[in-house]
């Protein structure tokens, strides 16, 4: 029994670990990166007030943090195709988590903008540079620094998050690991297994984080 | 070369200045004094344009300014040809001293960066931080930054410097550095707007005083006349205070 048992975690565990390094981890990558890029453009249309797209800004961080996640997902894969939109697993999480996870990245990066003293913006003035070069060379810097932690907690919050990509048949590892447990109904040890495996690719995160605001913290 | 004239600014309902004149000649160093409020920042950023005058006209250099109305363009210029140290220092946080210093020249100025480098090698020799070159702000002591910024003043070539309060955030012992570093610039003949608390300088350093108190210049002078004797009996109750009898 605990043989069986030994074998099945060992079988699996590389069943589970490889989607986990071509699913899970390039989704949590690709994702977590395009929100970034969203995210600064929408703290920065917010920081800098500019009119049209500042409520805009505030209706896209109020729609997609006042709903859930899942919904979301479900929405994108399983409502567009109404609408004659027609998208595969993997891009439709992409756009998920990416349109999702920028909301909250956007709040973390605007309120990072707004802690950068004023006296920065005032001193780039004085040494006559214009407001964008000022923004690009010194405020957003500064303020992308401040954000490096909360931003990583996201990227783990992410990583994790990931799993329910599952409900639209993305094959990463929990996936993966539901299809063993339909075959082996050993779904204790299997989710516990699936489970310290996210630990362990947290860890590293975690660890990553250290060493990158041990790096920021010495400039 | 600068002249400021019927400067006015106000937040809401509290008039900060009102109707100030001023005119300063190449190689003047002036001192403004005067007690906490009478709006003496609010004077230096006006003229830097970071604060936006109600009203108020500029000559520098011949040419004629509506304070109020300066368009962007005619703001950069002016910025181009002035410099602006902050009493509390603000180096980009994010730069070195010697990028601090080079910054303005390489993104805002578009010099080359060996030229900008050099440049800002004299300036930081100058005041005697080439060797703290590559060191954070962090990393440096109020009087070191405040060096650097006046450095970093220096390096664009500005036809006066604005000084609010330099020292004023230092500590006492790190005082005498960034004085010792502007009365050089004084001696060089660099014309400078000197917002300070330090009589000394005032005394003997800078050419012309002006004390103001909410929001009007109240009494200028040669700094002997100032000191030894003031017209106003405000201005005779202010030196009174200062010098502590
Ligand atoms: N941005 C601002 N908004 C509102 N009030 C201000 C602002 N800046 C300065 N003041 C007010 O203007 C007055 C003059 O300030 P300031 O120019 O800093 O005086 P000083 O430098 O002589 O101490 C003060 O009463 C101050 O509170
Ligand atoms: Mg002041």
């Amino acid at each position: 029994m605990t043989e069986r048992l030994a074998e099945i975690l060992a079988d699996s565990f590389f069943k589970i670990l490889i989607p986990g390094l071509t699913m899970t981890i390039p989704l949590t990558a690709i994702s977590f990166a395009l929100a970034l890029v969203i995210a600064t453009a929408v703290a920065l249309v917010q920081f800098a007030n500019v009119r049209v797209l500042r409520q805009l800004a505030r209706f896209y961080i109020w729609v997609v943090r006042g709903t859930p996640l899942l919904v979301q997902l479900y929405v994108v894969f399983y409502g567009m195709p109404k609408l004659g939109i027609l998208l595969d697993p993997f891009p439709a999480a992409v756009i998920v988590f990416s349109i999702n996870e920028g909301a909250y990245c956007a709040e973390t990066i605007r309120a990072a903008l707004e802690a950068v003293p004023v006296g920065q913006m005032e001193a780039g003035y004085c040494v006559g540079m214009s407001y964008l070069q000022i923004i690009r060379r010194i405020v957003l810097p500064q303020a992308l620094r401040t954000a490096f932690p909360p931003l990583s907690n996201s990227l783990i919050a992410l990583l994790k998050d990931t799993s329910l990509a599952s409900n639209i048949t993305v094959l990463e590892m929990l996936m993966a690991t539901q299809r063993i447990v339909a075959r082996t109904y050993e779904p204790l040890a299997l989710y516990l297994e699936v489970g310290a495996i996210y630990l362990l690719f947290s860890t590293v995160l975690t660890k990553l984080q250290r060493v990158g605001e041990k790096k920021l913290a010495r400039a | 070369m600068l002249e400021i004239k019927g400067l006015q600014k106000s937040f809401g309902s509290l008039e900060v200045l009102r109707s100030v004149d001023l005119d300063l000649e190449k190689g003047d160093v002036v001192a403004i004094l005067g007690p906490s409020g009478s709006g003496k920042t609010t004077m230096l950023r006006c003229i830097n344009f970071l604060e936006r005058a109600d009203a108020g006209e500029m000559v520098f250099d011949g040419e004629h300014f509506d304070m109020h109305r300066a368009a962007k363009r005619d703001i950069a210029r002016i910025r181009r040809k002035t410099a602006f140290v902050f009493q509390n220092y603000n180096l980009f946080l994010n730069k070195t001293a010697l990028q601090n210093v080079t910054e303005g020249l390489v993104i805002a100025r578009k010099f080359p960066k060996a030229q900008a480098e050099k440049i800002a090698m004299r300036a930081l020799t100058k005041v005697g931080m080439a060797d703290r070159k590559d060191y954070y702000p962090s990393q440096l002591s109020g009087g070191q930054q405040q060096r650097v910024a006046i450095a970093r003043a220096l390096a664009t070539d500005p036809e006066i410097i604005l000084f609010d309060e330099p020292t004023s955030a230092l500590d006492p012992e790190l005082t005498g550095e960034v004085l010792a570093v502007m009365r050089q610039l004084a001696g060089e003949g660099m014309t400078m707007l000197v917002v300070t608390h330090e009589m000394g300088f005032a005394r003997n350093v800078s050419s012309r005083v002006i004390f103001m108190e909410n929001g009007v210049i109240v009494e200028s002078g040669t700094a002997k006349e100032f000191f030894d004797h003031p017209k106003q009996e405000r201005t005779k109750a202010f030196i009174r205070t200062v010098q502590g009898d």
